[in-house]
């Protein structure tokens, strides 16, 4: 199968296609849009700021492509950190941005009045799982994965969310909608548990 | 619940992997890819790799010191991340934006600024703009002098800056930074245990999580610090110089009552 890593200017790519190729794939990293259109499986991964991140997309051409070969070809779709927070529908991380709008929500940053609550939220959670099949298919009903973020996505419809974790506030850590996966942590960062989902993501491409 | 961390730190030193005393003597002490093959294969929280070459000097008496600039190190952060699934924070001489680009390209997670922080504070806005804050650590040295105050000290420990650290930590959070490692210089590889007073008065002066770290000699100090407001312990002679220095020392935690990952 030939998965693309949609290379957009944002983050660390080599790390999330190392933890593809110990899982037996060897992804393509991209920065031509075009590439998706041959792709079975498409990896949004990203880190920093949500503006910015948006603008790339745009910049680079990759919206109107994504939108179709995700949204109306239905191919896998797996969003990492920043790469899920993009599907909300707008992000208030320094001002106001429009999202790409698949999953109806807001993204906001992490509040807590708690001292011993610290933001950014790093390190290893505890994510439960609301879908134990898709992603977390043989990882039980909860694992510990690693969070590097200070902002989260509130989806409107609590049906789409596939994991919980928790810090100072409830919050949604991992999304599934038909062929569209995302997962607020670092998979790719999370060792066994980790480089499992990036394998039932696979077997789900197939 | 979010678990509290336990952080092997490497040390660089022209290419080579080395034990510190103090901030002054260094040891070698092996390979710079194998160690991290190991802490890998052992499962730990995260690794921090911080690289104290001095940018002006080598050692002329060793041929095999060709480190200049960031290309050396940067090779060894290649070679790293293709064995590491774990997050990896890399520190050391780093001086731009583009120098974090390219630690950020080749694998590292987050990187550690510290000199530079202090030199041009405006880096740490536009990097935590750039790359968003939990990417950002600044590093944060301090020593304690003998009547008790603490001071920043800048250019691995050699340079007083004047600043009290809960200062200077309030400032760098203000400015963007996402996580805090806070090195006690008196303490490093003294194994008399953390300056617990230097964690507690650094952590209630921020709200971002702080990485302790110097002076641990014993597992049992590790707890010390949680308690005393670290979000993570870290350490690195004990994690050269013991067995099992992973699997004992989360142990050591559990056992205090401290919710880590084993």
């Amino acid at each position: 199968m030939k998965l693309v890593i949609v290379d957009y200017g944002m983050g660390n790519l080599q790390s999330v296609a190392n933890a593809f190729r110990a899982v037996g794939c060897v992804p393509e990293i991209s920065r031509n849009p075009q590439d998706l259109k041959m792709a079975d499986g498409i990896v949004l991964p990203g880190v920093g700021a949500f503006g910015d991140g948006l603008k790339k997309l745009r910049v680079e051409g990759w919206i109107d492509v994504l939108g179709e070969e995700v949204r109306h070809k239905n191919k896998p779709f797996l969003g990492l950190c920043l790469g899920m927070q993009l599907l909300g529908t707008t992000s208030t991380e320094h001002s106001l941005h429009a999202g790409l709008n698949w999953i109806s929500g807001r993204v906001e940053r992490i509040r807590s009045d708690d001292p011993a609550i610290r933001v950014p939220h790093i390190g290893w959670n505890d994510v439960s799982f609301t879908k134990k099949n898709g992603l977390y298919s043989g990882l039980g009903d909860s694992q510990a994965f690693y969070f590097m973020h200070s902002y989260v996505l509130y989806p409107e419809d609590p049906t789409v969310i596939s994991g919980l974790c928790s810090h100072g506030i409830e919050f949604c850590a991992s999304i599934e909608k038909e062929n569209i996966w995302a997962t607020q942590y670092h998979p790719e960062k999370s060792q066994k548990a980790g480089l499992r989902v990036l394998q039932n993501f696979l077997d789900m491409s197939r | 619940m979010l678990k509290k961390r336990l952080i092997p730190v490497l040390l660089l030193k022209n290419g080579l992997l080395v034990r510190s005393e103090l901030f002054r003597i260094h040891q070698v002490i092996g390979d710079p890819v194998y160690e991290v093959k190991r802490f890998n294969e052992w499962n730990v929280d995260e690794l921090f790799y911080l690289d104290i070459t001095k940018d002006d000097q080598y050692d002329l008496r060793r041929n095999d010191h060709k480190v200049k600039g960031l290309d050396t190190p940067l090779l060894i952060l290649d070679a790293v991340s293709q064995t590491c699934f774990m997050p990896l924070t890399w520190g050391g001489r780093i001086r731009t934006i583009d120098d974090m680009h390219q630690c950020f390209s080749r694998g590292a997670d987050k990187i550690a600024i510290n000199t530079a922080a202090f030199r041009s504070p405006e880096l740490i806005n536009q990097s935590a703009k750039l790359f968003g804050s939990q990417a950002i650590v600044v590093s944060i040295d301090v020593f304690r002098h003998i009547d008790g105050r603490t001071e920043v000290l800048v250019d691995r420990g050699c340079t007083p800056t004047g600043l009290t650290p809960e200062h200077w930590a309030r400032e760098v959070e203000q400015r963007g930074a996402g996580e805090i490692l806070l090195q006690s210089i008196d303490r490093d590889g003294t194994g008399r245990g953390y300056d617990l007073d230097l964690i507690g008065a650094v952590s209630s002066a921020t709200s971002i999580p702080v990485v302790a770290c110097g002076g641990v000699g014993r597992y049992e100090d590790y707890a010390d610090g949680i308690r005393a407001g670290a979000s993570a312990v870290a350490a690195a002679n004990i994690w050269h110089f013991k067995e099992m220095s992973d699997r004992n020392g989360k142990r050591a935690l559990a056992k205090a009552g401290i919710e880590v990952r084993l």
